[in-house]
């Protein structure tokens, strides 16, 4: 039965609901406003809300510095490139984890979880030297390589997390009617963990969309993803805010408009399992 | 499989990328003068058919990764923007090409650079790296708060005389700080400034052996005049004042002088930006009579790394980049207040640039008044005016700059801050092997 709630308490949630969002989103909301403005204006002492003169130049400027679309076809292929040869390795892993696990699997699951504690920089120089030797750097397939590698820990947790929801009965069900192992795989487990799988998806290739850190180390110029355009463009000198924050809206537009789509799929996989 | 086009597309795309015509690869901080560089090298591309890829970034990412390849020979790049802290140390590990090429080019004429950056760009007499832009600090102060104090700033003032006008020109009630000064901890931040203030204290950060000199009278003098000014006439919260924040202070007229980069004198004095830029006078950074000023010295620099496959490409860049025929072509599409300045002689000597720039003769006096290689009063066994050349400097000026920065916010006094710096630092120089 649902829970009577007084209009006044709906009023109050909504209010702080949108208060939170508001919160959240003014950063963005200022970027977005600053990408219009001129650079004078964007750092000017008393700070103006709306651009007082409205001007499409940053793009201009951000684009004829940097090559917008080289990088963004970059992120795009090592975002999804890493994300599907993060699933592919995965799916697998976790389906062992989940359906057969052994002794060891909890111990497994946790030293794959603590690869993610160690700071990044930490292995910073066996892998520059690994990927100066294998002439790996600066190129598209070293840093889907390497993307995978970072998020393969969190797909295997998710992975298993969802996998672990579904009824093992199911999958003997399958293999009572003779299904092998591969189909047992393709053809009853991923169908039914498709929420689970989607949403991993979407959140990796995000996480490898920002990633930030290995981008622009191991890259120079060729293989550089959007997040390398972006710093490109930072100072510490703070000389040129609108221009920053116009290749920062470009380098968030299409992750944003894959979020917007799907947004539907990514509440329902990362709450899969909450109510039985 | 449905995702077998992805990872050829992937590939084929990686391929392309790695096959090309000879290209440079340049890796450079953002800042004006260096994007300035990136749009007009399209004409060094026109004339020699070398195709350049430029790798823009922050200044302490760009030093992060260029050290990273540098230091493990990665070869990702054929050209990159150091400074005059790093030059003399990559030189000597062997890690940059000397630039003999610029040196015997008497079109490029290599005794026209500065001698006091050329001097902190050259191990052993040879040149590692070319000076893009160079810059030293010196005071920039109110002219019209100087006249209502009652006060004439002279061409090189004491520490004196910078205490009592700043004492005097501060103006609590209308806002007005009688000084301005870096607070933020950082190697680059506010210890450049007390580096270079405290060589005019006749300080120094080493003794010949490279015991740490924190416990010496001239340091206690250095900080106790930097926390006493700071508490008479300096600004509010300003242990988190760096660069930029003191710049919009002094743009907004609540500053009565402020010592930092000669850049900057370009920034308060353009109107578009500073209110008060008609009221700008300019001086040498303050002394104590003891032969040295508070002035640092630094240089942009390009160099080539030893592992560049393209070494003599890289220097043909180079030698265009920082050539007299750079700076005239800058001046002719950009006027020449926006040349970049302080690396060679005949700039200061061109009336043109005289006129556009007011403060030139202040800037070249102090980088002239700089010596990277003779930077204190009695004798060190580093090179540096603002720095200490030597790789462990970078985490060991943080970490005494952020014992001054609290000093300066009150969470310490300047006897424990000077006590702790010298604890800190005999002990990272101990497990450095530099104190035996």
């Amino acid at each position: 039965m649902a829970r009577r709630v007084s209009t006044s308490t709906k009023v109050g949630f909504t209010v702080l609901a949108w208060a939170v969002a508001l919160l959240i989103f003014s950063p963005i909301l200022w970027t977005v406003l600053t990408a219009f403005k001129t650079e004078a204006e964007a750092i000017a002492a008393q700070p103006t809300f709306f651009p007082q003169n409205f001007t499409l130049e940053n793009f201009g400027a951000v684009q004829d510095r940097s090559d917008y679309f080289k990088h963004a076809i970059n992120s795009i292929i090592v975002s999804f490139g890493s994300t599907i040869l993060g699933l592919i390795i995965a799916i697998p892993a976790a389906w062992s984890m989940a359906f057969a696990p052994s002794k060891r699997t909890k111990d497994i699951l946790m030293w794959m979880l603590s690869t993610k504690m160690m700071p990044a920089v930490g292995v910073l120089i066996p892998i520059y030297l690994i990927f100066r030797d294998l002439r790996l750097l600066d190129t598209v397939h070293g840093l889907t390589l390497i993307m995978t590698l970072i998020n393969l820990p969190i797909i295997v947790w998710m992975l298993y997390t969802y996998f672990k929801e579904i009824p093992v009965d199911i999958l003997e069900a399958a293999r009572m009617d003779g299904a092998e192992l591969w189909n047992e795989i393709v053809h009853v487990l991923v169908p039914m963990a498709v929420p689970g799988i989607a949403s991993t998806l979407l959140l990796n290739v995000i996480l490898a969309w920002n990633e930030a850190f290995w981008t622009i180390t191991l890259t120079s110029g060729r293989a550089g993803t959007l997040t390398a355009f972006i710093s490109s463009f930072s100072s510490p000198q703070g000389l040129f805010l609108a221009k920053l924050s116009a290749a920062s809206l470009l380098a968030i537009a299409p992750i944003l408009l894959l979020g917007w789509f799907s947004q539907k799929q990514l509440v329902r996989g990362l709450t899969f399992g909450a109510v039985k | 499989m449905k995702l077998t086009p992805l990872f050829v597309g992937a590939m084929t795309l990686a391929l392309i990328g790695s096959a090309s015509a000879q290209t440079l690869t340049i890796a450079t901080v953002n800042n004006g003068d260096m994007i300035r560089m990136q749009g007009l090298s399209s004409a060094f591309t026109e004339e020699t058919g070398i195709e350049l890829n430029w790798v823009v970034l922050e200044e302490n990412t760009l030093r992060q990764n260029v050290t990273t390849d540098i230091a493990t020979n990665g070869g990702q790049y054929d050209i990159m923007t150091i400074g005059t802290y790093e030059a003399p140390i990559w030189a000597k590990q062997g890690w940059l090409k000397p630039l003999d090429g610029l040196a015997a080019d008497a079109e490029y004429d290599v005794d026209d650079l500065l001698p006091a950056i050329r001097g902190g760009l050259s191990v052993d007499g040879k040149l590692y790296a070319a000076p893009f832009y160079g810059e030293s600090s010196f005071i920039m102060y109110r002219t019209d708060l100087m006249e209502k104090a009652g006060l004439t700033m002279p061409e090189a003032p004491t520490w004196e005389f910078i205490g009592e006008a700043a004492r005097a020109m501060t103006d609590r009630a209308n806002d007005i700080n009688g000084i301005c000064l870096r607070g933020k901890a950082g190697w680059g931040e506010n210890m450049a400034f007390l580096t270079a203030m405290s060589n005019s204290f006749g300080a120094r950060w080493f003794d010949e052996n490279w015991k740490p000199q924190f416990d010496s009278e001239q340091w206690k003098n250095t900080l106790d005049t930097y926390l006493s000014l700071m508490a008479d006439a300096g600004p509010a919260g300003a242990s988190s004042n760096g660069f930029n924040e003191n710049l919009t202070l002094f743009q907004q007229g609540k500053c009565g002088m402020w010592i930092d980069a000669t850049v900057a004198a370009s920034f308060v004095t353009n109107p578009n930006d500073s209110t008060v830029a008609d009221k700008v006078g300019f001086a040498q950074a303050p002394d104590n009579g003891l032969g040295k000023r508070g002035n640092w010295l630094w240089a942009w620099s390009l160099a080539i790394p030893a592992s560049s496959q393209n070494a003599e490409a890289a220097e043909q860049f180079i030698n265009w980049a920082t050539s007299k025929d750079y700076l005239a072509t800058v001046a002719e599409k950009e006027g020449w207040a926006n040349v970049p300045p302080g690396t060679r002689t005949s700039l200061y000597e061109n009336p043109d640039y005289q006129a556009a720039a007011p403060f030139a003769a202040m800037t070249l006096a102090s980088i002239n008044s700089a010596d990277p290689n003779n930077p204190t009063v009695d004798p060190v066994p580093y090179v540096g005016v603002q720095f200490v050349a030597i790789p462990e400097f970078a985490g060991i000026g943080t970490n005494v700059g952020q014992l001054f920065s609290a000093a300066l916010a009150g969470q310490m006094s300047a006897a424990d801050a000077l006590a702790q710096a010298q604890d800190a630092t005999t002990r990272d120089m101990t497990r450095a092997g530099y104190i035996k």
